[in-house]
């Protein structure tokens, strides 16, 4: 097989700091080649390097990539114009945004062609429908002339598919394309990715962060952190032993601690949620009369019991983020019954509520927008103490406290008077953790707490909230998209899907004999690693 | 003597009394002083910024005002009889100028008129001749007396430098002020220091020759160019700062509810701003200011002094400026509060039932700090200018009253003069430029740091 | 779209309900009409005769909000308030204390406030974006930061010094343009050009930073990106992405100003003495008109709302995710 994409020895520095150290990689004709990392290990910045659009700041510092053994860096601007999008084409992360939101997708896939291949009018068009045809867009005689945000998130990602193979290309470089979908989209589109290479001997440089992707999708992988390229091996030779001690960690964290959980005694339950539904209002016309209503959750029916996890699992739109804003009393219930112990929530005010926000508590999506970036680490936990005059009156108490939660979530008591921008990812959630778990909560509602993290941090984040389970016997509901993590953190899991339960039950039963289509569905699309290694 | 408070004068020490207040409550957040540091680690914030404070210092001087007793002898245990003119320190300062008014126009640093008289001389002869100005001296040392102002502002700026130096070191002045020299400290003081002495000079250079020439020329009624240019400042610094604290709290109370209570609040703060702004801002202006001429007009006893008149207008016209500008700020605070609303934190906050003025007063207003801030600086420079055409359109300060734009309408009908009358427009737009410029950079600089759409 | 536009023009009455309530309290309260007929009478020989013969030839003589003379509905509807805002909805803006008809000042007025304020707003539109556009390109560069420090500069000066200086050096010295003045047809040209050139100049600081910041944010955007991946030329990104998209921002500020052109502006028209509606106002203001000046309110607060639709309806046209 010949060498399509060789990169040698390339070194990215920006003012003094490096940021690549001397990464060497090939990429053989046909060849699906996966770089896997962690957020800020160097793997996109690769990848920009590769197609030379890297921000200004960033600069080659040594070392070539060679495009058929033609190196790219010393073609001028103009020439490298004709490699992007001919001889190496790219797909990103965010199919929502990476779309010009005033263009017609037909045109923009027009556009690549007509730039490279000089076609025109009619045969320009016949071009994209057939583009189109290829990727799985429906009626995409019709769909050429639509916007992107008509389109759903995994049609906008396989316009951007479309758009990369319109000049056949040698290089298809695709930058996380599913991380932002949903499982079944995913699947979707990984299975198409496979289908073109397949059918045009295409190579792939795949870039992720899911080791389950990986081992579905390589056929060579190469590890990268902190700019360096670890292990580099043959999919197969990668999965069955692992040489660096960090791909070993990588995996066994996307493995999850498997450890089957058993099947709990009934205990009291804390939280009964009855045939709850939340409905929002969709106003049109001349006096902006309401028309109809958005069934964000539609009649849902469940309960958690004392110091058990209940996982509420969906994908976008399912409405499982809803029903825990609805718990808290953020958003109006239309009908149905909330109770906590035995008292029905649903009707009380403000007032009469405030008792009982001491007893539940949330963990956000977002470690970014969780925390006011203007108050100290401190104050942010004080907040919820002072407001529900929890864990004491006075101030020392309370300074007390604050110590002893940041030694629970294991970060450093010295922290009080820092900035949330001071902190990571994983360290800010944990942040978010130690301020629910300052008011002594029975139940905390965790929204997608670990979707914005990294895999390696997500372990330690649901390894802390089990710790945490086990000492103080806190209830969880856990909203999540992934099932993979369903195992690891919960008793009970519910399947969404448009408002409603599909499927409810103990997880084991679930994850091995799903009963609902549905269900099965997700379990099918989601990406698994190989058989052998799940020891 | 005595003190005779003016209303903008009471205004303007109360805003200095805040912001020294609110510059103390903010040096103890880690957080708020790290982000001026950062504003004034650019050596062009720290220019303008000094550049700034000198035209505050003499807008403050400019709003003492002070009575004197007539000292009338012998008559004993009268009410006190104070003189009809109300004065500043600056007017003090500028004393000399005020006292050497000449008959009409003479360019700056002239030692005759600037326009023929027809006189008679010892002879009996009528003629034609360039008079010569009362109050210059006509002896030929400029170079000498320049020399020497420019040696005094340097003794002084040197004086206020090592006294600063001592300040900000604490001990170790032989160390700091080697650091400083070699500009190797942590804000770029060298600049700064500069920047002063060059002030410093200039203005010893004008003032010491204005005891001996009129430095910038003098207006039609031979008032000197010089002490007008000095005494505009006050009127524009006022309109600048004043205007924007007058607005502010409506703009913010308003803004803040709207975004965040919604429903009928939201609809009627829109319709409040959207009225007002609908209104084109010149003729709202022009339409307030006639009005209250002609309440002024019709009750002339409400006032002691022209100077209190020309004060009340002043401050009516910074209020009318301000119901004129609140909105377009009004507007961006309530978009922002409701991002800011929908934001984790404070949901975090409602979870914990925070009440909702708490929320606003912990989590809301800290977070719409960086867009107050760069309103406030952005807008201080368009009033400043807007000054001077609102004065230009009759719609602005009191006519008797000393400003910029004042003083460019009255040299504009002196236009079609041939040779032009160019120094008193030069005076009052070198000023203005210079505020209005130093203004605008570091509203650069702080939009820059402050704006988190600018972080990397 | 039409049933849109429709319910905007009703959302429109309350505001214009509002200015006239707005000018009216400044106009009638703080003021009465006596006042004012006193002002307009002269001091000296008014009689109380006088003084009622003035306010009912102008209807003055009404209850300012509620008539408590009259019955039924007319309590309300027969006063000064009511009488005058339907004479404002009616666009009849009655007679100028010189006894001039306000209605006929300002049609003939309205084309040379336009023949000034169009092209102004053309020309500076097209400048600034290219300029803009420009600094884009070469963002970064020392061509880049010297611009904006001008940029800094021209928006620091006064507008009045440019006029000023535009007219002692192009009419006084060079004798290009005539100083001031205005012709109907197309010898206004020569009158035209040098207000024009200067207002254009004038606004050239604020313009081009305002329309490189909104260029820059797109340059950011990932669709960008994309647009570079294709293999399009940098001017090619600029225009057929950059452009595009950066004209949704730039609608919501321009369009709006659009109707207003015809108020025509204050300064340049009376600095050069173009008979429009911009010098029309100062006069107003400078004799004290009430009449003229609550005319040219309600007019501006109409052509201001007339913007705020017409803003809407280009965002329909340029945004395809808008409907209305």
């Amino acid at each position: 097989m010949s060498s399509i994409l060789s990169v040698e020895n390339l070194s990215l520095k920006v003012q003094k700091e490096e940021l690549l150290k001397s990464v060497s990689f090939e990429i053989k004709k046909g060849e699906i080649f996966a770089l896997v990392g962690e957020s800020g290990s160097g793997k996109s910045l690769t990848s920009l390097a590769i197609m030379r659009l890297l921000p200004d700041a960033i600069f080659v510092s040594s070392g070539d990539i060679k495009l058929k053994n033609r190196s790219l860096f010393i073609l001028p601007e103009s020439q490298m114009q004709k490699v992007r999008g001919k001889s190496i084409a790219m797909i990103f992360q965010e199919p929502m945004s990476a779309l010009n939101p005033v263009m017609t997708v037909g045109k923009q896939v027009a556009e690549v062609i007509e730039i490279h291949l000089g076609l025109k009018k009619e045969a320009l068009k016949a071009k994209v429908v057939s583009l189109f045809t290829e990727v799985g867009i429906k009626e995409p005689e019709e769909r050429y002339h639509w916007y992107p945000h008509q389109l759903s998130g995994g049609q906008k990602q396989r316009v951007m598919i479309a758009i990369a193979l319109a000049c056949e290309p040698d290089l298809l470089i695709a930058d996380e394309p599913t991380t932002a979908l949903d499982v079944t989209i995913q699947a979707d589109i990984l299975k198409l990715l496979k289908k073109i290479r397949a059918q045009r001997d295409l190579s792939i440089l795949f870039i992720t962060h899911d080791m389950a992707v990986v081992s579905q999708m390589a056929d060579r992988v190469a590890v990268m952190r902190h700019g360096e390229i670890l292990e580099q091996a043959a999919c197969k030779t990668f999965f069955d032993n692992p040489q660096h001690p960090y791909s070993k960690s990588l995996l066994k964290e996307a493995l999850g601690g498997k450890e089957s959980r058993e099947v709990p005694k009934r205990t009291e339950k804390l939280l009964t949620v009855k045939d709850l539904k939340v409905y929002f209002p969709i106003k049109k016309g001349f006096f902006q009369r309401t028309v109809g209503h958005v069934k964000a959750v539609d009649g849902v029916t469940f309960s958690i019991p004392k110091g058990r996890t209940l996982a509420l699992v969906g994908e976008s739109g399912s409405g499982k983020s809803t029903i825990g804003q609805a718990i808290l009393s953020l958003v109006p219930i239309t009908s149905g019954t909330v109770k906590f112990e035995d008292l029905d929530l649903s009707g009380l005010n403000q007032r009469a509520l405030k008792p009982y926000r001491q007893k539940m508590q949330v963990v956000f999506q977002d470690p970014f927008s969780a925390l006011d970036p203007r108050m100290t680490i401190g104050e942010i936990i004080r907040e919820g103490m002072v407001s529900l005059e929890s864990g004491g009156k006075e101030k020392a108490l309370q300074d007390e406290v604050i110590k002893e939660l940041l030694l629970k979530v294991e970060l450093k008591p010295e922290y009080v008077h820092r900035y949330p921008h001071e902190f990571s990812g994983g360290q800010r959630q944990r942040i978010g953790i130690a301020r629910a778990l300052a008011v002594e909560p029975e139940l905390i509602i965790c929204d997608e707490p670990t979707s914005a993290l990294d895999v390696s941090v997500r372990a330690q984040v649901l390894q802390l909230l089990k710790k945490l389970q086990q000492e103080s016997g806190v209830s969880y509901l856990f909203i999540t998209h992934d099932l993979s993590i369903v195992p690891v953190v919960a008793d009970e899991v519910a399947v969404m899907k448009e408002g409603r339960i599909v499927e409810q039950g103990y997880v084991m039963d679930i994850m091995k004999d799903p009963k609902h289509e549905y269900t099965r569905k997700l379990l099918e699309s989601a990406p698994k690693l190989p058989k052998e290694i799940k020891r | 003597m005595s003190i005779v408070l003016l209303w903008t004068d009471i205004m303007v020490w109360a805003l200095v009394i805040s912001l020294l207040i609110w510059g103390w409550v903010v040096s103890r957040s880690v957080q708020i002083k790290k982000q001026w540091h950062t504003i004034f680690k650019s050596s062009i914030a720290m220019v303008s910024a000094m550049v700034l404070l000198f035209y505050l210092f003499f807008a403050l001087l400019d709003s003492i005002h002070l009575r004197f007793p007539i000292h009338s002898a012998g008559v004993q245990n009268q009410k006190v009889q104070y003189e009809g003119d109300i004065v500043s320190p600056l007017d003090l300062i500028f004393s000399h100028n005020i006292e050497s008014t000449e008959r009409t126009y003479s360019a700056p640093f002239s030692t005759h008129e600037y326009a023929k008289s027809i006189v008679v001389d010892e002879n009996g002869v009528t003629k034609q001749a360039y008079l010569p100005l009362k109050y210059v001296s006509q002896s030929d040392d400029l170079v000498l007396k320049s020399f020497a102002a420019l040696v005094v502002g340097l003794i002084i700026s040197c004086f206020l430098i090592v006294l600063h130096i001592f300040w900000r070191a604490g001990g170790h002045f032989m160390e700091r002020f080697r650091q400083t020299w070699q500009g190797k400290t942590h804000l770029p003081w060298r600049t700064a220091y500069l920047t002063i002495t060059l002030l410093i000079m200039t203005f010893t250079w004008l003032y010491m020759l204005s005891f001996h020439y009129h430095v910038l020329g003098t207006d039609k009624v031979g008032g000197d160019v010089l002490y007008q240019s000095f005494k505009s400042i006050r009127t524009g610094v006022l309109i600048g700062v004043l205007t924007t604290l007058i607005m502010l709290p409506v703009a913010i109370l308003l803004g803040v509810s709207a975004g965040l209570f919604g429903g009928w609040v939201d609809d009627m703060i829109q319709y409040l701003y959207t009225t007002l702004s609908s209104i084109p801002g010149v003729l709202l202006i022009a339409a307030g200011v006639l009005v209250m001429q002609v309440m002024i007009d019709t009750h002339p006893h409400w006032f002691e002094t022209t100077l209190e008149r020309s004060d009340l207008r002043l401050l009516f016209l910074i209020m009318i400026l301000g119901i004129t500008s609140w909105t377009g700020l009004c507007r961006m605070l309530r978009a922002e509060t409701l991002k800011i609303s929908q934001m984790e934190f404070v949901t975090a906050a409602k979870a914990f039932g925070v009440g909702k003025f708490t929320i606003i007063r912990r989590h809301i207003v800290p977070n719409l700090m960086h867009i107050i801030l760069i309103s406030v600086v952005l807008d201080f420079s368009g009033l400043v200018l807007a000054e001077a055409v609102l004065s230009y359109v009759g719609v602005g300060v009191d006519p008797t009253m000393y400003s910029w734009g004042n003083m460019i309408n009255q040299a504009r009908l002196e236009m079609a003069r041939d040779p032009m009358v160019w120094w008193s427009l030069f005076s009052a737009f070198v000023f203005m430029f210079i505020l209005v410029l130093a203004a605008n950079l570091l509203s650069d600089r702080v939009q820059t740091v402050l704006d988190p759409r600018n972080r990397v | 779209m039409l049933a849109y536009i429709i319910r905007r023009i009703i959302y429109a009455v309350p505001i214009l309900i509002g200015v006239n309530l707005i000018t009216f309290m400044l106009f009638f309260m703080i003021n009465s009409p006596d006042d004012m007929a006193r002002a307009q009478l002269g001091a000296k020989q008014v009689t109380p005769e006088l003084i009622r013969s003035w306010k009912e030839e102008r209807g003055y003589d009404k209850p300012l909000f509620i008539n408590h003379k009259a019955e039924g509905i007319s309590t309300v509807t027969d006063t000064l308030f009511v009488q005058e805002s339907i004479k404002l909805f009616r666009f009849d803006f009655g007679v100028s204390d010189a006894n001039r008809d306000i209605n006929s000042d300002i049609k003939e007025r309205m084309m040379p406030s336009l023949a000034i304020a169009l092209p102004t707003f053309l020309i500076a539109l097209i400048t600034n974006i290219s300029l803009a556009l420009l600094l884009v390109l070469f963002r970064g560069s020392v061509l880049d930061a010297g611009m904006m420090i001008i940029a800094v500069m021209i928006m620091s000066i006064s507008a009045l010094f440019y006029i000023i200086a535009g007219q002692v050096l192009f009419s006084k010295m060079w004798h290009w343009v005539p100083i001031s003045g205005f012709e109907s047809g197309w010898s206004a040209v020569k009158f035209i050009i040098l207000p024009v050139m200067i207002g254009v100049f004038a606004g050239i600081g604020a313009g081009v930073r305002w329309y490189r910041s909104i260029f820059l944010e797109q340059i950011n955007q990932d669709y960008i990106r994309t647009a570079r991946a294709k293999g399009l030329s940098e001017i090619k990104v600029l225009f057929g992405h950059v452009l595009r998209n950066g004209m949704l921002p730039i609608l919501t500020g321009v369009v709006v100003i659009i109707p207003s052109l015809f108020m025509g502006s204050l300064i340049m028209e009376s600095f050069f003495g173009i008979p429009g509606l911009g010098s029309y106002t100062i006069d107003a203001i400078n004799s004290q008109d009430f009449a003229i000046v609550k005319a040219m309110v309600f007019l501006g607060s109409v052509l201001y709302i007339v913007g705020l639709i017409l803003t809407d309806i280009s965002y329909t046209l340029f945004d395809p995710r808008v409907k209305l």
